[in-house]
Formats: structure tokens, sequence, C-alpha cells
């Protein structure tokens, strides 16, 4: 078990020197001079230069990376050219609520979607499994800021319901909390549920023509527990693993969400950097949210040998 | 075990019609079948593939698949209530406890995330009020009496943990847990080795003794069926072609098709053959295989010696049996002599030509003179190319024309029993036999010298097969071909085989001219695996001059 | 091909098209939408619409009304004009994307399923490239590349190029098993001829599901980047720019957001619900890929 938690582990590391890489080439190989689009069109060459210098690019190629990695491996992500203070800092002030919203998020998405999605499966081809579909669809092509939008101007400024924009720490004022983080919850789920829902009820489906779901029958078994015990402990694996992969869905959405309504998150720490030509701090985003994507992935992979007792690596 | 007449049937179908859903091939799955199964009783169905013997099986479960088929007529009694006319409620109540079923892949019929052990106490918690401990109890009395070693610690294993003995052991005990009336096996020892499917037949055979229980075997092998069981009912195309006691049926049948049926079983006794002493056109030399190792961990990784210092040799004109069971690494070998795998080791002289080692582009030449024929027809032709293109690629990869390469396929596919016209045909146009042919014919195109067939008629009905097995031995002489014959089937490698090789655990345990092999074993592998064959003083002679015409 | 196929075959065909039709007709009808938009896109210029950059052509911020079917935006511009005219950035991006990564993904992934050693590479690039969420990825290279179509193009293609190549690798490291396969390289086949003749064909049929799939995804994104102000030049009226600008006016004239918003939205709907639709008919397998 802990050799295979190692292996795995160890298995990331490739992963996240390709994910180093290519941040560290993007900046390097992209056409044109990084520094002068960064700097944007009114700058003076002087803020040129102070821009390469403070990204490294006035070194040799070889130099700028090894001073790069052995920054990275330190933990410093360097230091954000509009404010001058480091990436990590900033990163930390930002990070409650991203992590509340995508935690509440995958909460209720998982619980919406995984019932949805059994139930589909078990009547497929009835008008539940064809409302499930429909659903799926429509949440896959609604982008999340239109949705945001919708939301927004029902039960915001149409019925007055909750606040349009906002958040308040559960830590500090959990009523004001539940108000402000509802919509964005919604919002962000969107997408994600009809994920979800999707390869559950197909996992499901798959799971249910199994040989052994019928020996469960032939046992006199009845349909709930067929579905529940016998086809959904089966599909653990692949819903698991969409929920892992999906977190990249999330974090690409949280970035809109927290933007349309207005979350001092990392997502607007992304939209903001943007705004200023900061790059240092996109690429220290790309980087954290990144290497969460895979450690995320990493122990959803370990938690499968609990879910399946054949996977033993 | 002789039907005590005067007992009620356990089982009783009626005139029973299942029908299909529109648009099939034809309108029911099963038309008019009537049979009984008495207690202590075993009846098989037996039939070829489409003979409706497993939809019988599935309808006195109420296991059809919903929608696509559906009883239409008659009745099906178990002990006089009839289960068409169950509500679902009450057929639950009877599965499991008047009626249990046991299919044929052990390997998929488990469910793989339980463990064994609560797969069975599954049946007592639906059906009993038992106490955790009094299950238990019982759990681990019926893993005992199924020959389960070592139930204490079996019953907390994973499926994935048993051999496909074992796990069709565990669905033995999950069927007479209960002790039925009645146990439907569908085909409960295809899947297995012929050593396992001798052990669990006895098993059956055993369990059913016991409590007297009904036995609705089905079954496509007649050498099961003169192993087991005490009636017959020969099924085709959804109906009963004939029914009555095992001896009337196997040694004196009356229908034309039973007869056929019959006689295409090829029987365990090899004809006498001359030795061939042709030039050697094939020849392997302590050929391995290893699998696994490597890699960065690889002090944990498993190592499996798929085939470890082969030696044989191959003359033209001759057939080499290579006879095992799963794992064996008979077809490792086919594999490695048509280097579609590279071997680890050791020598593979085609024509005297050591290809074993040689790179993709100074093989190629060496391709044609070893052709290869696989098992599953259905997956062994392009379904996007017509088999005139599948048959013409060959011959046209070595620079042969257009216009040649279609006069030559044209001519083959006349030598294989096809029409020449359909060249322009797609696979999914034939049948599974006249695929194989048509494999046959693609394989013939490259004038080869070595012909590979592995598992070739393994898939295939056994009419068909005797077709194909005629067919294959044709070409050989026809040819002067040497084969290299890859089988789990003791039957048809002592008709087809001039010489075998059984292999076991990736070695060769014993070889020699087929006939005195058969006669007499050495190895004690040889001897379990010909004690194992069932139904061994039954069938017929398929090959050379008293084979009977098929047609 | 002989002579007796030739006569059924383009019965066949309407036959499939009808039976397309009515077995799907929710995908038929996205087909229609899809065509429809097409159209207007193409010919925006005859439909009634006046400059899309043109300022003050209409009252500021008006609602949609009999005169102005969508009302106007913050500078006066007409927005049916700019919501037609958008349409065409939204094409063209969600189809570039979906060919040019198409086609490299089918490349890399055919060429890399075959050959092991450079496949590990290959798929260790792949991972890396996927662990980064494409949008970020996208917001990284506009950030330092400049804004502009063609950035933003490459941009979305890059994320996208991973999962194709996946795709596309299970296939051929599927296909490659088949007995058909192996009976060809028997017969001597070269590796090249069994890519194109045994290998790709069974790779179409997903992949053109799949590129509906990829040029949703590529509307979707173009359009968020436009929102958070790392995509398509703001000069260029495309939705998700419209409603970038029109966003802090949100609560007083909403429809400058929702009226492109929901074109978007139907847009990428009728390309996702005829990608089901070619699905189910074009490969039952894949679903369960989903």
């Amino acid at each position: 078990m802990w050799f295979f938690v190692l292996k795995r582990a160890a298995s990331t590391l490739p992963v996240m020197l390709v994910v180093a890489l290519v941040v560290f080439l993007m900046l390097r190989f992209t056409p044109g001079d990084p520094a002068v689009i960064i700097a944007g069109d009114q700058a003076t060459s002087e803020q040129i230069a102070r821009i390469r210098a403070t990204l490294g690019l006035d070194l040799p190629l070889h130099e700028q990376f090894f001073t790069w990695m052995g920054q990275l491996l330190r933990g410093d992500l360097g230091v954000s050219i509009f404010t001058n203070l480091p990436v990590t800092t900033l990163i930390g002030q930002r990070l409650e609520p991203t992590l509340v919203l995508t935690a509440t998020t995958i909460l209720f998405s998982v619980l919406v979607a995984v019932p949805l999605g059994v139930l589909a499966a078990w009547k497929a081809g009835g008008w539940i499994d064809r409302f499930v579909m429909v659903f799926s669809v429509v949440g896959f092509s609604f982008p999340v800021f239109v949705l945001g939008y919708l939301l927004i101007y029902k039960f915001s400024l149409d019925l007055k319901w909750l606040p349009t924009q906002g958040y308040r720490s559960p830590f500090v004022d959990f009523q004001g909390f539940l108000r402000t983080i509802t919509l964005p919850t919604i919002t962000l789920g969107a997408i994600y549920i009809a994920l979800v829902t999707r390869i559950t009820r197909a996992s499901v489906l798959e799971v249910l023509g199994e040989d052994y779901i019928r020996t469960a029958r032939a046992k006199g078994q009845n349909e709930r527990k067929v579905l529940f015990r016998h086809a959904l402990k089966n599909a653990a694996v692949p819903i698991a693993t969409v929920i892992g992969i999906g977190i990249a869905l999330l974090i690409g959405g949280a970035v809109v969400t927290e933007t349309v309504f207005n979350i001092p998150g990392l997502g607007r720490l992304v939209v903001d950097a943007i705004l200023r030509r900061d790059y240092p701090v996109i690429q220290g985003l790309i980087l954290v949210f990144s290497f969460t994507y895979i450690l995320i992935n990493m122990l959803i992979d370990i938690a499968y040998t609990v879910l399946d007792p054949r996977i033993r690596y | 075990m002789n039907t005590t007449s005067a007992a009620s049937p356990v089982l009783s179908v009626e005139n029973l019609t299942v029908r299909l859903p529109a648009g099939g091939d034809r309108a029911n799955a099963v038309t008019g079948l009537s049979l009984t199964v008495s207690p202590g009783e075993i009846v098989c169905v037996v039939g070829e593939s489409g003979s409706g013997k497993s939809v019988t099986a599935h309808s006195v479960m109420g296991l059809l698949p919903k929608g696509q088929l559906t009883a239409s007529e008659g009745r099906i009694l178990l002990q006089g209530e009839d289960v068409l006319a169950a509500s679902p409620a009450r057929l639950r109540d009877l599965r499991g406890t008047r009626m249990a079923m046991i299919f044929q892949e052990p390997m998929t019929a488990l469910n793989p995330v339980l463990t064994v052990g609560d797969q069975i106490d599954e049946v007592l918690r639906i059906h009993t009020p038992m106490d955790a401990a009094a299950r238990r109890e019982r759990v681990l009395g019926i893993m005992g009496a199924v020959r389960l070693p070592d139930p204490e610690r079996m019953i907390d294993a994973y499926p994935h943990q048993l051999s496909g003995g074992q796990r069709q052991r565990i669905m033995i005990a999950q069927a007479l847990v209960l002790d039925p009336a009645l146990l439907i096996a569908d085909e409960p020892t295809t899947a297995l080795d012929v050593t396992t499917q001798a052990q669990i037949l006895k098993l059956i055979a055993e369990m059913q003794a016991r409590q007297n229980t009904g036995v609705l075997f089905i079954t496509h092998d007649f050498g099961v069926v003169a192993e087991i069981a005490d009636r017959v009912v020969v099924m085709q195309h959804g109906r009963v072609v004939e029914q009555g006691d095992r001896e009337t049926v196997l040694r004196a049948p009356r229908e034309a098709y039973t007869k056929m049926l019959i006689a295409s079983v090829p029987g365990i006794t090899p004809p006498e053959r001359k030795p061939i002493l042709g030039a050697v056109a094939l020849e392997t030399k302590n050929l391995s295989k290893t699998y696994g190792g490597g890699g960065v961990f690889s002090g944990k990784t498993r190592i499996v010696k798929a085939a470890v210092d082969v030696d044989l040799t191959v003359r033209r004109g001759e057939t080499l049996g290579v006879v095992g069971e799963s794992g064996s690494g008979k077809s490792t070998v086919a594999r490695c002599i048509a280097r579609l795998i590279e071997p680890s080791g050791g020598e593979i002289r085609i024509r005297g030509v050591d290809v074993a080692k040689m790179p993709e582009r100074e093989l190629r030449k060496h391709r044609r003179h070893v052709q290869i024929v696989f098992q599953d027809p259905y997956r062994s032709l392009n379904p996007r190319r017509t088999v005139g293109q599948s048959i013409m690629e060959g011959p046209m990869n070595f620079g042969t024309s257009k216009a040649d390469a279609l006069a030559r396929a044209r001519d083959l596919m006349g030598l294989v029993g096809l029409q020449p016209d359909s060249l322009d045909r797609y696979p999914h146009q034939f049948s599974g036999g006249q695929r194989q042919r048509i494999c046959i014919a693609r394989a013939l195109a490259m004038e080869p010298e070595v012909l590979i067939a592995d598992e070739a008629v393994s898939a295939l009905d056994v009419s068909v097969q005797a077709q194909v097995l005629k067919l294959l031995d044709d070409v050989r002489r026809r040819f002067d071909l040497a084969v290299l014959f890859i089988t789990h089937d003791l039957r048809v490698a002592a008709q087809i085989c001039d010489r075998i090789m059984v292999m076991q655990n990736g070695s060769v345990v014993e070889e020699g001219a087929t006939r005195a092999v058969f006669a007499a074993p050495k190895h004690p592998y040889t001897k379990a695996l010909f004690e194992a064959a069932p139904g061994r003083d039954f069938g017929s002679q398929l090959t050379g001059d008293a084979a009977p015409d098929l047609g | 091909m002989s002579a007796a196929d030739i006569p059924a075959l383009p019965a066949r065909r309407t036959g499939a098209l009808a039976s397309f039709v009515l077995r799907r007709p929710f995908a038929a009808a996205s087909a229609l939408i899809l065509i429809l938009i097409v159209l207007a896109a193409v010919l925006a210029p005859w439909l009634g619409t006046v400059d899309p950059r043109k300022l003050n052509v209409l009252p500021r911020m008006r609602p949609p009304s009999d005169a102005a079917w969508f009302g106007s935006d913050q500078f006066g511009r007409d927005l049916y004009t700019r919501v037609v005219y958008g349409a065409r950035v939204s094409l063209i991006v969600g189809f570039t994307v979906a060919l040019i990564s198409i086609v490299a993904g089918l490349t890399i992934g055919l060429v890399s399923g075959y050959l092991r050693r450079l496949d590990a590479i290959v798929m260790r690039i792949m991972d890396g490239l996927m662990a980064i969420p494409g949008i970020l990825l996208a917001i990284g290279l506009v950030a330092v590349s400049g804004a502009s179509m063609k950035t933003v193009i490459v941009a979305i293609t890059i994320p996208e190029i991973p999962r194709v190549v996946r795709l596309v690798r299970s296939i051929v490291l599927t296909v490659r098993e088949e007995p058909y396969v192996e009976a060809a390289i028997s017969v001597g086949t070269r590796l090249p001829l069994i890519l194109v003749r045994h290998i790709l064909p069974n790779c179409i049929p997903p992949l053109i599901v799949q590129a509906t799939y990829v040029a949703a995804s590529a509307m979707l994104t173009e359009a968020l980047l436009s929102f958070l102000g790392a995509g398509t030049p703001p000069e260029i009226p495309s939705w998700g720019n419209m409603m970038a600008e029109g966003r802090i006016f949100f609560p007083i004239a909403p429809w400058i957001v929702l009226i492109p918003g929901c074109a978007l939205a139907l847009t990428i709907l009728s390309v996702n619900v005829l990608g089901d639709g070619l699905r189910d008919r074009l490969d039952p397998k894949i679903a369960k890929r989903m």
C-alpha cells in the first residue's frame, strides 16, 4: 500500500516538471519580445528593461532556467511587477474565498449529480433520463458568466432574494456566507454537475450490462440493492476519475465566477493581473493551480485502492 | 441417477415461444418448446449457436432482457407454479430459493468489488431471517461442500484473487446454498480449462445428487453431454429437434440433424498416420519469451516466463499440434514464430534462416513464408475492406500486379469453397465459418510454407468446425504445407495432427506421434489432461478416408 | 466496389438522412440552427445591419424595441448588428481550433500510439499540458504574445490537442491488437500503410464527433478569454467582448450582456446537441467514454 502511494507520488514528478517547463518556455519562446508586450504600448525603454530584468530575461537561457527552477524548488514564485509583493504573499491573501467556493461547489455538485446519474441510468430511455440528458447538454453549453448573469438578473435584481455580489467568510458571518455563496456555487456547479451526471449515467449504465448484475438478479436481489450495492460501487472508479479531471474545469470556471460575483479570490487575482499585465502573478497562479490539480488527481488515484479491491499496484 | 417417472417434475416447460424483436432474421428465438426436468435428473439442452438454448434457460429464471425478448406463449411450471405469470416480487422470492442459475463466465459473473463470502451471504440475507453468525456458519458450510480449500480464509477473498475454477465453485455455492429444487447451468464449463472442467462437472453431479436437485444443463459440447446427461434435448433454430435419454440420442439418433451433429464431433482416438518425412520447414531452438521485468521499480515487477526453451520442428506436409491449457504458452510460441511478438531468446529457423531477432526491415521478405490464421473470425478481417482487398493485400505488398492478385484471389476463393464472385463483399456479409475460410485464403495467397492455425476452429460451431478442419487438411496436402496447429481441444488435435507437443506453464512436457502419445501418455500432466477429456468413448473420425461426408 | 452495389448507395444515403431527422429531431434542429447562424455570419452586411464599430448610431443604452431589435449599448452602437457580426468570431474560432487540433492530435496520436519509444515522452508532455487548466494556459499565452485573433486561436488550440491525442491513442492501442492488423503485419504490409489503411479509418467517426465538442469548447473559451480581457482585441465585435464591456452596466442595462450571452449559449448548445446526435449515430461505443 505505502509502496503504491510512494510510487504514485513519484509519478507526479515528471508531470510537474513538464508543467514547469511549459510555463518556463511560454515566456521565452513566444514570437516577439514578451517584455515589450507585457510593458504595454506606452512603455518607455527603461520600463521594458526593468521588466526584462524582473523576469530574468536578460540572462543566457540556461542560466535563466537554473535560476528559475532553483527559485521554484524553494517555493519562490517571483515578485509582482505591479505591487512589488512576492507572488506567494498575494496568493496567500486571496486563497480562502477560492478554496471555500470550490469546496462548496464540489460538495453541492456531487450530491446532486451522482443520484441524478444513477436514476437516469436505471430508467434509461425514460423521462427522467431524457430530462437529465437535456439538462447536461444545456449545462455544458451555458457559459459560466452567462448563467451567472441570468441568475443575478432573476434572483437578485428581479426577486431581490440574494445579494448580487460579494463574499462573506463562513468563519466570520455564516448567514452572510450562505447568502453570498449560493448563486456562485450554482453558477460554477452547473457545468460540473453536467459532467458528473453524464459520467455517472454512462458508467452505471455500462455496469448494469455486466454479468454480475444478472447474477445478483438471479439471486432474487431487489432493484434498489442491485442499483446501489452492485452497480454504483462498480461505477465508482470512473466517476471519481471524472470528478478529479473536472477540477480543471472548476478552476477555469472559478476565475470567471469570481469576476461575475466580485469575489476577492484567486480568480480575481488572475483577472487583475491580466489587466495590469502582471506576468509573474499569472505565471505563479498557473503553477499553483496546475500543481493543485496534479495533487488532487494523485489523491484520487490512491483512493481507487479503497474503491476497487482489484487495484493494487 | 435413473429417471423416477413417478415423481412430478421440478420443471415443466410447455409449448414455450419467445418472440424476437421485429426485424430479426427470424420471428421467434424459441418456438413451441416443451421439456421437463424431474428431481435428481440432469437434462442437457444441446445445440449450436443461435439454437435458442440459452434463451430457454433465461426464460425459466425470468431473466430475459426487458423489452427485447418476451415469452409470448406457453407455460413454465416450477413445481407446478407458472413463473411466466408470477409477479416480479414473487419471481424474486423464487430465485435463489427454488431455482438458481450458474453462468458461463466465472470471471465476470461475480461482482469484483465484493468479497466472495459476502456474495454467498447475500442470498441468505435476501431470503432468510438468519442472524450474522448463523449465516457465516452456513456460508462456510457450503464453501466446504463445493470443495473450496480453506473456507475460513477464502470467505474474505475477492473474486480476482481466485482461479476460474474456484470462482465457478463460488457460483455453485451461491446457487445451492438454499438447496433449490432446480439448478440451471448455462454452459458452466465452457470458459474453463479441460482439467478444471472435469472437476466442475464432477462437482455438479455430486451436488445435485446430494439434495436430489433437478438440473437443466445448457451446453454445445457433446463430450460434456456424454459425460453428465441423463436425458438430452437437441435444439436447432429455436425448436426441439429430438429428445430422449442419453444412450438413445447419442448412440442411435433419429433425426438427420442430430446425426450430422454427432458425426461432426471429433473422436478422441487418433487415426493411423504415416510419419511425414518432408524437408524441415520450421525449426525453433530454445525459443523463450519473458514478460515483465525492467522499469524503474523492477524489483517488485513480476516476471512471467510465457515460453521456456521450446524446441520444435515441422516438416513440409506435416501437422504439428501444440496442445495445452490457457497460460501454457502455446499461443506465445505461435505469435513468436509469426514474429507478431519478439522472442526474448532462442532461434526461429524458417528455411534455415534465423528470424528470431531480425529487425523488421529484413524480416519483411521472410514474413510471406509463415502465415497465420487466428481464432476469432469476427475480428480477423478488417470490417471496412472487401474480402478481395484483404486477400490481395499481401501479394500486392510484394509487387504482384493487381490483375494477377485478383486472379489468384478468385482461384483461392474457389479453393476454400466460396463463390469467387463474392470478392467484392464485406466481411459482415459472411458467416463465421466462411470468414475463417477467407482467412485461410488470405494466408494461402502468400504461398507460404508454414501455416500457423492459432485456435483457428475453436470459436466455430461443431458442424462448421468439422468442415474447416477438413479444409485445413486438404490445403496441407495440396500445397505441401508445414502446419503448426495450436489448440486446447484434444479431440481436434487427435484428428488433425501427425505429431503433438503438450505444453504446461511455458514448457514442453511431452512430444511424439499423436497416436503414440494418446495411446500411452508418459508425463503426469498429459495423463491428467487426457483423463479430464469429457465423454472419452464418444466421437467420430473426421479426416482421412474414414471421415464422414459433411458436405 | 461491384456494379451491383452502386445503385443501392444513393437510396441508402437519402434514407439515412431522413431517418437521422426522424430519429434525432433535436440533432437535426441543431444542424438547422447552425446553418442559419453560419448564413447570418456570412451574409451579415446584407441583413439590415449598420457598421458594427460606429458609435452613436442610436441613443445610448436603449432597451430592445421595434426600431432596434436588440437595443443599443453604452456607446450607442447597434446591438443587433454587433451580435450578427459577433457570430463570425465565434464560428471562425470554433472551426479553426477544431480543424487544427484534430489534425495535429490525429498525427501525434497515430504516430505515438504505434511507436512505443516515442509514446512515453509524448504522453508525459500531454499529461503536463492537460494538467494546466486550459483557460489559464490560454491566458498565459495571450499575456506574453499580445492579443490578436491568431494568438487566441493558438492559445485555445494548444490545450485542446492533448485530449485529441489521448482519444486517438486509445483507439490505436485497441485497434492494433485486432487480429486483422496482425494479419496485415504478417502479409508484409508496411507500417505507414497499416496506419492509414487499417487504423486511421477507425479514428474518423469518433474524431468527427470530437471535432464538434472541440469547436463548442473553443467558442466557450474564446468568449471567456474576451470576457476576462485576455482574448480577441476589444475593437473586434465578439460576443465575449460585448459582454465584458457591458458588464459594469449590467444592473441598469442587462440586455447588453444577456443578448450576446444567449446567442453564444444557443450556438454552443446547437453544436453540442449535433455532436451528441452524431456520436449516437456514428459510434455508439464512444458514448461510454464520455
